[in-house]
């Protein structure tokens, strides 16, 4: 033994006698992850948070979070002796006093875009491979859980300036809160400190992104991460793949050394933009007043979808007995969203509803072959980038010349027609691919090469495929639609009928598929 | 595999293919080339952070420097920068570069077990909840259970009521702005007072009301007040009576306040003589009294009453006869 062996071995032998962690560590260094790109998406998720800490943390050391007007006297120029806030003066001076300041600004949005972007990769990677199956819902919710924090606090971030442009987006912010009925009045009142722009807001979403936020993240996180320890990752089908096990490289070295060198690469990569590409140049905008706006308008990314439904929306508002309901910010704001995200986090209970499906699941799905939440994801997305586009819709019109009008009613009828065209035609897409899989498995691979027949006919020579990738072709499970009989076994009609009805139809929608290749089909094309 | 539901008979699993061993793992030249791959990685790191330092310590934050295609850049933000990105970066690469070429790559089976616990558990615990349940005796105790619960729902109380003084209560404040009848229109920014006379046809001003003099305008009162002055001339007006007497020879007030969700309706077309707000682009045709003919706003903007005092100088003839800027549940007016 070296002395360094032995030191370490005094040092483990103390926390054991105390902890009895070996037994637990031993297993935990052996466990297994499966590889796979996709799988990188929820790392990235993790790693920009922890950049996000960091970040952040450095520009609380400077970041005077309060609505107290001073007058600026700082470095730069075309601001000089504007009344502005406390916090858009330190956010200048953040950028052009403290060196590293504003890399480590660009850093932090930087890293809030990436952290947003990944999440939504990741919830759609999860979403197509049904890795939301049994038992990994409560997963699914956290993280539901988790965009909609990242949107909050991405909200709240990018308002800490108190810039033009984040102001405007406070307004807007304040006006949904409003058009709540009976109660909505007040919480504004009470959320700003008074009316808007009240005193009070800027201090209070400053606590709320630095501490109440994050904290709930990082719960929420632990959560998150702790089952997917728990119940081990899934893997995609494969040779040597089954429900019963997980195949992957262990802990201990291979898979650390990916992870943590993969930490550092997603921060280089961030600190690249940070250094290169300007984001969220404030001192461009000016500070906020209420009187004044900047053309082009645009919150971040994440929240731009939202802002394209309420443009979209139609001026529809009701007066009755006094008061006024704004169906055209309390639609697109607050129940089109409501609506997404409920049925987002409902949706594994909805599926497994629909299929009778009650069993764990490790083996993830290839997305062609479950056509119908295949289409319903393409669906979704289809809604959302048609209401991004419109939230851009100004720039859009100058980008390719058209006019907002073109644009807000192509949005307006697209928002209705396209998502379900993109329904039916990825599901098309979905079978043909599953006929191609078919095909693959039953005559092989076409080569492009032509050999002549006897008999004179050209024909192309195809390439058998390896029994691995028959394998990969033809292992997942076809199951059946669910059949509901409307009497049980006595012949007396069963409650609840047309809720049976709505579950057949739709278990009929979801089991679609082009029936895979069975052994004794192969066994016939072998004979010939 | 157990789980299939449809008894067709299905094609074998042909199991995991044959490990392939690396070149590094055969070859001990491609192993030495490894090594000094990841070395010269881990070395690219160290030049990222020495030219961090160096950025940071000896180049001043005025030297500009030109790069191709992202031209002129400052040499000291872009030193900061990329030497952090560098430091990062090459440290990551080095050490996945590593895991890669180096490290035992040979895959492991792990097993999974079902999450059920087994029946004799789920019974037993089972029996431990209902035991300690019927020691607490709920049932049996009438009395306690009403009072708890009674205690419970006033416990939740406080909590939301230790909020209550987050901010005052609405009252009016969204119902009023700060125009008086006589209150005079004063130019934003300047502060001056307009003379009718002054304003040419086709011209457009932004104004607030006038305030003493040594007083601060609060925020609030410049998110409710502003207003914005168009002079047309009075035949392109195409307006009710009523809207009609509220403008002075062609000047026509309307609030600056989105009547959509509050933003500044800051864009006016000429030749149109709309105005488009920028935030979703609710479009108000000025001619007809800022009728909403485009975007998701439902409401005109509201229209200010205006004439002139003795000096010839704009003044508000009246405040405001609806409440300005977004809806909200207590506004009672269409
Ligand atoms: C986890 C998700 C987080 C997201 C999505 C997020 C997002 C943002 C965004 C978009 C900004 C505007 C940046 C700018 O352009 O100036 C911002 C500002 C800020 N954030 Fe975060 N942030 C997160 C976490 C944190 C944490 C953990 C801290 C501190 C511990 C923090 C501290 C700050 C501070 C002080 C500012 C304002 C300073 C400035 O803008 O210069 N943030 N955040
Ligand atoms: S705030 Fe003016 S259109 Fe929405």
């Amino acid at each position: 033994m070296t002395t360094a062996e032995k030191r370490l071995g005094t040092v483990a032998n103390y926390v054991d006698e105390r902890t009895g962690a070996a037994g637990w560590m031993k297993k935990s260094l052996t466990k297994v992850f499966p590889d796979h790109w996709s799988f990188m998406l929820g790392e990235v998720c993790m790693y920009s948070f922890v950049i996000l800490l960091l970040s952040g943390t450095f520009l609380t050391l400077w970041f005077d979070p309060s609505q107290r007007e001073v007058v600026y006297e700082g470095v730069y120029e075309p601001l000089k002796g504007l009344k502005m806030s406390a916090a858009y003066a330190s956010t200048l001076d953040i950028s052009f006093e403290v060196r590293g300041g504003l890399l480590m600004r660009q850093i932090h949005h930087w890293a809030a875009n990436i952290f947003m972007a990944a999440i939504v990769a990741h919830l759609l990677r999860v979403f197509f491979t049904g890795a939301f199956r049994k038992p990994r819902e409560f997963n699914w919710i956290l993280g539901i859980l988790l965009v909609t924090l990242g949107l909050v606090e991405g909200l709240f971030g990018y308002s800490l300036p108190d810039d033009l442009l984040s102001g405007t987006g406070l307004r807007i912010t304040s006006a949904i809160i409003q058009a709540i009925p009976l109660v909505g009045t007040y919480i504004s009142f009470f959320l700003f400190g008074g009316a808007f722009p009240g005193v009070g807001f800027i201090p209070r979403i400053f606590t709320l992104h630095v501490l109440l936020i994050p904290g709930a993240f990082l719960a929420v996180i632990t959560i998150h991460v702790m089952l997917v320890w728990y119940q081990k990752h899934t893997q995609f089908p494969g040779p040597g793949k089954t429900e019963k096990n997980v195949v992957g490289q262990p802990i201990l070295p291979v898979y650390m050394a990916k992870a943590g060198g993969f930490f550092f690469i997603v921060f280089g990569i961030t600190a690249f933009l940070g250094a290169v590409a300007s984001i969220n140049p404030i001192w461009l905008y000016g500070p906020y007043n209420p009187g004044q706006i900047s053309a082009g308008s645009q919150p971040d990314w994440y929240m731009g979808w939202l802002d394209g439904l309420v443009r979209m929306a139609p001026p529809l508002e009701t007066h009755a007995f006094g008061h006024t309901i704004s169906w055209n910010i309390l639609i697109p704001a607050l129940i089109v969203p409501g609506i997404l995200f409920t049925g987002m986090a409902l949706y594994p209970f909805i599926e497994s509803w629909i299929t009778g499906d009650k069993r764990e699941h490790h083996l993830l799905d290839r997305p062609r072959n479950v056509p119908n939440r295949t289409a319903l994801g393409v669906m979704s997305i289809t809604f959302v980038l048609i209401s991004l586009i419109n939230g851009g819709n100004d720039i859009f019109a100058t980008v390719f010349d058209l006019s907002i009008n073109q644009i807000m009613w192509f949005s307006r009828i697209a928002i209705f027609i396209l998502p379900p065209l993109a329904f039916v035609i990825t599901k098309r897409l979905c079978l043909s691919l599953q006929r191609a899989d078919r095909d693959l498995v039953l005559h092989g691979r076409e080569t492009g090469r032509l050999v002549r027949m006897p008999s004179g006919e050209f024909v192309e020579v195809h390439e058998e495929i390896t029994p691995q990738e028959r394998w990969t072709l033809t292992s997942h499970e076809q199951q059946p639609a669910l059949e509901l009989s409307e009497t049980d076994s006595r012949g007396v009609r069963r409650p609840g009928g047309f809720k049976n009805k709505i579950r057949v139809r739709l278990s009929k929608a979801h089991a679609v598929s082009v029936p895979k290749v069975t052994a004794q089909e192969l066994k016939e094309i072998e004979h010939h | 595999m157990s789980a299939v539901s449809n008894e067709i008979e299905i094609i074998d699993d042909p199991g995991a293919p044959a490990h392939v061993p690396r070149a590094a793992d055969l070859n001990p030249r491609s192993e030495k080339r490894a090594e000094q791959q990841v070395a010269i990685l881990f070395g690219l790191s160290g030049v990222g952070s020495l030219l961090l330092i160096y950025s940071y310590v000896f180049v001043a934050d005025d030297i500009f420097i030109f790069i191709p295609i992202m031209g002129n850049q400052n040499a000291h933000q872009l030193g900061l920068g990329i030497g952090m990105a560098m430091s990062l970066f090459f440290l990551g690469m080095a050490a996945v570069h590593w895991a890669k070429t180096l490290m035992p790559e040979t895959e492991i089976v792990n097993h999974r077990h079902e999450f059920r616990s087994s029946d004799e558990d789920r019974a037993d615990f089972v029996k431990t909840v209902k035991d300690g349940v019927a020691g607490v005796q709920l049932g049996r105790r009438k009395l306690i259970k009403r009072s708890l619960a009674a205690s419970l729902g006033l416990f939740a109380l406080p909590p939301v009521l230790l909020l209550r003084d987050l901010g005052p209560l609405p009252k009016k404040q969204l119902e009023m702005t700060s125009w008086k009848a006589g209150t005079r229109l004063v130019t934003d920014p300047g502060n001056r007072p307009i003379l009718a006379s002054d304003l040419e046809v086709g011209s457009v001003v932004q104004t607030l009301p006038a305030i003493a003099e040594g007083t601060e305008r609060l925020l609030s009162d410049i998110a409710k007040d502003p207003v914005l002055l168009i002079r047309l001339r009075p035949e392109d007006f195409q307006l009710t009576p009523e809207k009609f007497a509220m403008t002075h020879e062609g000047i026509i007030a309307f609030s600056k306040i989105c009547s959509h969700m509050g933003c500044a309706v800051a864009l006016y077309e000429q030749q149109t003589k709309h105005l488009l707000c920028p935030c979703h682009q609710s479009t108000f045709d000025v001619t007809r009294g800022a009728k909403v003919i485009f975007g998701p706003a439902a409401r005109p903007l509201p229209q200010l009453d205006i004439t002139v005092d003795a000096e010839g100088y704009l003044v508000a003839r009246a405040p405001f006869n609806e409440p300005v800027g977004p809806s909200f549940w207590e506004r009672n007016s269409q």
